[in-house]
């Protein structure tokens, strides 16, 4: 397995991306909800989307772990298309999701959530044990229903049963969404720990300085257009702002016309 | 003093009926499918059995053997099939197909064969004998052993359900669809096994019902399915044992409602049932978690 | 100019909203035109065509009251054979005491109706399935009550007691106009209550009933309407059945076979559309007729063909003549004509079709 990179920053396209989307269009309904979205994601980056409400940002994370299916675009995963492949397979390829509102399986107990997230797990070294090592509380209470955890506690545990599964890639899904903030902080603090062990994040979150603070790489979409794209050292605050609303006086707004990369890895501030 | 007897039967009935219940609890449970057919595959399983014992005179027992496996394949392939395209539509879907499904069934029965009852001998002289306890009350060997396989069964299907893998994935699947598929579980095949095994048990409890009474091609719905559906109500969905309660209570019912006058014993069942799910739908043991 | 002219460079009056494509007088005058030529029927035809006929109309509002339940009010009955029941025992009842048997018919109708009330708010609650099966429990438990009480014939039935004299063929033509206005009623009651205010609360519901709910449309009160309107309009099949007959027996008068019937002819028909249950009670019609020396072969075939088509046709027969022809002849929707598109059909529908992506 290659090794992370050690720190974020760095050169990104010494290798291959290990996500690749291209061109991805999704609808809901009638509703446009990504409209040519593309993104590269290379191992060991923590990849951040932002972007406000109804942006498209979850969209494009289902889509990515498969559960809405795309009507234009491709995404490769690992070198391979995986556009039509199912969201189960995708899973046991080493696409993990942690999705929004935590989706823990209310009848089963926190042990065995872990468990149910190990059924088809992939070499590597995420164990349960592991998981209750990186959160210490879990391994006393494991045997208790989730509905009684609180929210960051849950979202811990959610965190763990992708993990369980030995993923390369996970997926983390508006985290911060209905947890304080000093909550969303330790959360977010156990990341450096994950991608020690060789994994690569790609997440969306709508706390725009919380994503900042532990993205090594970010993309902002809005209304389903991508409207900005860089590392976070090199954006500034005014731009960020501006992509995020849309403002007209952000430069360069990507979108059908223009494709995000041709060849140079120009970021968008030059038009 | 009379009614004692009457009540243990009843109860003992009841391990019949949570029989019949479980598996349609289990698809309701797992991939929220009322297989109004239900009824009818048990009459299907008895049907099978008589087949089995006319063709290879096997003893009665052991067309158990031969045909609880054979409905649970195909279980698992109608679910993969038909069940799942009707799924893949709507809810609403699904019980017009399993509707059609009873009817196709039902008159396939009464075309193929005659609208006569059958039954299955037992033939092992022991088991259709009765036991006395004091001078009251008489029980059939077959009845108890009836509940005592019923609760073996339920047993079974508890334990599996709670302690084995494939049971922790039909949990999971039945809490939430896509998180299992998240977890890499594809939840059609989940969905099978579980018709699978609703399939088998029904069967199971059809062979049984053939050698305790008899069936004809309607009695699947004419009878099994609304109690089962009784015991599920009664009971609540969600819990096996809830489900045994549900038949015993069912049995309970029509004991008494029999005590009251001949032609009751049905009627006294479908007035509780119709009181449970007018005041307590969701049954006497509500399900632990919130779905 | 107008916001939306100034955005579209359009005038908002040059639209017309029309509830049908075409001119709908030619539909009434085409529909007339089969009403009268059906009445005129008993002067052309056999009495045995006409028993056909009034099997046939019996179907035919059976299935028009449950396509209404299931396919616009999304109340998936398995029960409604309950109403069909009573229905020949309210005829019955009446006749036993003197009320000719085609009075009696109207009158079963409006009692199946009040019936409908108190058994609405036993199974109300429930949700689908639920709902299903409480209504297969009731009509279960309302055949056992009825199948007690010996004054009509108990288990075994009975005959009506008090017919009118009249010749048989002439009371075949009786039983035969009666039908046909039974089934004419059926279907002009659905048709005006889908184009009523009802109509449009039971499409919102069906497609968002949160949305619905919110604003302000009495979803509960709706769906109520509609049971009643269906337990009446049931109860009248089941009267009309009680007349040609002559015999109420109660395995025959509650059996589920009815449900079976009205659900497959309004499946294969096509389900939330008007014209659907009358394409769907011919094809049953043709098949039992065929098939009628075959036994159950009718029901079986019939139930095959419900099932490929719930789950490849959604919207039954009728709907793939309405894909490829656009045709309509009870408009119950609305159509938006674009007056930059004329001469092509660019015109956007709306309206109440059960099929979309809730159902």
């Amino acid at each position: 397995m290659s090794e992370a990179s050690s720190a974020p920053g760095g050169e990104r396209e010494d290798g291959a991306p290990i996500l690749e989307v291209r061109d991805l269009t999704v609808y809901h309904g009638q509703l446009r909800a990504l409209d040519r979205v593309s993104l590269r994601v290379f191992p060991g980056e923590v990849y951040a989307i932002i972007g406000a409400n109804g942006a498209g940002k979850s969209t494009l994370l289902r889509t990515i772990a498969g559960l809405h299916h795309p009507t234009e675009g491709s995404i490769r995963y690992d070198g391979q298309d995986v556009t039509k492949v199912r969201p189960e397979r995708r899973a046991t390829s080493g696409i993990a999701m942690v999705p929004e509102g935590r989706r823990l399986f209310q009848s089963l107990s926190v042990e065995e959530n872990l468990q149910v997230g190990a059924t088809y797990a992939r070499k590597g070294p995420w164990t349960i044990e592991q998981v209750y090592e990186l959160f210490a509380w879990m391994k006393e209470r494991r045997n208790q229903r989730t509905a009684q955890l609180s929210g960051g506690e849950q979202q811990s545990v959610a965190i763990g049963r992708a993990l369980v599964a030995n993923p390369r890639v996970l997926l983390l899904d508006e985290l911060s969404l209905g947890l304080a903030p000093v909550v969303v902080q330790r959360i977010y603090g156990m990341l450096p720990q994950i991608l020690a062990t060789g994994l690569t994040v790609l997440l969306v979150e709508q706390d725009v300085s919380q994503a900042l603070r532990v993205a090594s790489h970010l993309q902002c979409l809005l209304e389903g257009r991508t409207t900005l794209e860089g590392k976070p050292a090199d954006v500034t605050p005014e731009e960020v702002e501006a992509a995020y609303f849309g403002l007209r006086s952000a430069p360069a707004e990507q979108g059908s016309e223009e494709p995000l990369w041709s060849g140079s890895t120009t970021s968008s501030r030059e038009s | 003093m009379v009614w004692i007897n009457d009540i243990i039967t009843g109860i003992l009935i009841g391990g019949l009926y949570a029989l019949f219940a479980c598996g349609l609890s289990l698809m309701f449970g797992v991939m929220k499918v009322i297989n109004l057919a239900h009824g009818d595959l048990a009459v299907v399983g008895g049907y099978l059995a008589v087949g089995v014992i006319t063709v290879t005179h096997i003893p009665v027992l052991w067309s158990f053997v031969v045909v609880v496996p054979l409905m649970a394949v195909l279980g698992y392939v109608l679910q993969r099939t038909v069940i799942q395209a009707a799924l893949n539509r709507s809810i609403l879907t699904t019980l017009l197909v399993t509707f059609g499904l009873s009817v196709v069934i039902e008159n396939g029965l009464l075309q193929f064969e005659s609208a006569n009852s059958h039954s299955l001998g037992v033939g092992n002289s022991i088991i259709t004998s009765s036991f006395s306890i004091g001078s009251q009350i008489t029980i059939a060997y077959l009845l108890l052993l009836i509940f005592v396989v019923a609760v073996v069964v339920l047993g079974g299907m508890q334990y599996f359900l709670s302690r084995s893998r494939y049971g922790r994935m039909i949990r999971a699947v039945a809490d939430d669809q896509e998180a299992a598929q998240l977890s890499g579980i594809d939840y059609r095949h989940v969905f099978g096994i579980a018709a699978a095994i609703a399939f088998g048990t029904v069967a199971l409890a059809g062979i049984a019902y053939g050698m305790y009474s008899q069936f004809a091609p309607t009695t699947g719905t004419d009878t099994i399915l609304l109690f089962a559906f009784a015991a599920v109500v009664i009971g609540g969905l969600g819990s096996l044992w809830g489900t045994l309660l549900g038949g015993v209570v069912l049995g309970v019912s029509q004991a008494i409602g029999a005590q009251i006058s001949g032609s009751d014993e049905f009627l006294a069942g479908y007035i509780v049932f119709l009181v449970v799910l007018v005041l307590r739908p969701q049954g006497l043991i509500a399900r632990r978690s919130t779905s | 100019m107008t916001a939306l002219a100034e955005t579209t460079g359009r005038s908002a009056e040059k639209y017309r909203v029309t509830r049908s494509r075409r001119n709908v007088a030619w539909t009434g005058i085409g529909a007339l035109v089969v009403v009268v030529v059906l009445a005129l029927f008993p002067y052309i035809i056999g009495a045995g065509t006409e028993t056909i006929m009034v099997q046939g109309f019996i179907i035919l509002t059976l299935a028009s009251m449950w396509n209404l339940l299931a396919g616009y009010a999304g109340l998936v009955s398995v029960g409604q054979q309950v109403f069909v029941g009573l229905g020949a025992y309210f005829v019955l009842a009446l006749n036993i005491n003197r009320v000719p048997m085609f009075s009696a018919l109207p009158v079963a109708a409006i009692g199946c109706g009040v019936a409908a009330i108190p058994l609405w708010w036993l199974v109300s609650r429930l949700r689908s399935g639920y709902f299903a099966i409480a209504t297969w429990v009731l009509a279960t438990t309302v055949e056992l009550i009825i199948e007690k009480i010996s004054s009509l014939g108990s288990g075994t039935g009975l005959s009506l007691p008090h017919t009118p004299s009249l010749s048989s063929a002439v009371l075949e033509a009786y039983t035969y106009w009666i039908g046909l206005a039974v089934t004419v009623l059926a279907l002009l009651a659905v048709y005006l209550l889908l184009r009523s205010r009802l109509g449009l609360v039971l499409t919102a519901v069906r497609d968002d009933e949160v949305a619905a709910r919110s604003s302000g449309a009495r979803v509960g009160l709706a769906r109520m309407i509609v049971f009643v309107v269906a337990g009446i309009g049931c109860g009248a099949a089941g009267a009309l059945l009680a007349v040609s007959q002559l015999i109420v027996q109660p395995s025959a008068v509650f059996s589920v076979q009815w449900t079976a019937e009205m659900a497959f002819a309004v499946i294969i028909g096509g389900l939330g559309t008007i014209e659907g249950p009358i394409l769907g009670t011919i094809v049953y019609m043709v098949l039992q007729q065929t098939l009628a020396s075959y036994n159950a072969w009718y029901l079986i075939i019939l139930g095959l063909v419900a099932i490929v088509i719930a789950i490849f046709a959604r919207r039954g027969l009728w709907g793939l003549v309405d894909d490829y022809l656009h045709v309509r002849l009870f408009p119950v929707g609305y159509w938006l004509w674009d007056p930059a598109a004329a001469g092509r059909s660019r015109s956007l529908r709306f309206g109440r079709r059960a099929g979309g992506k809730h159902s």
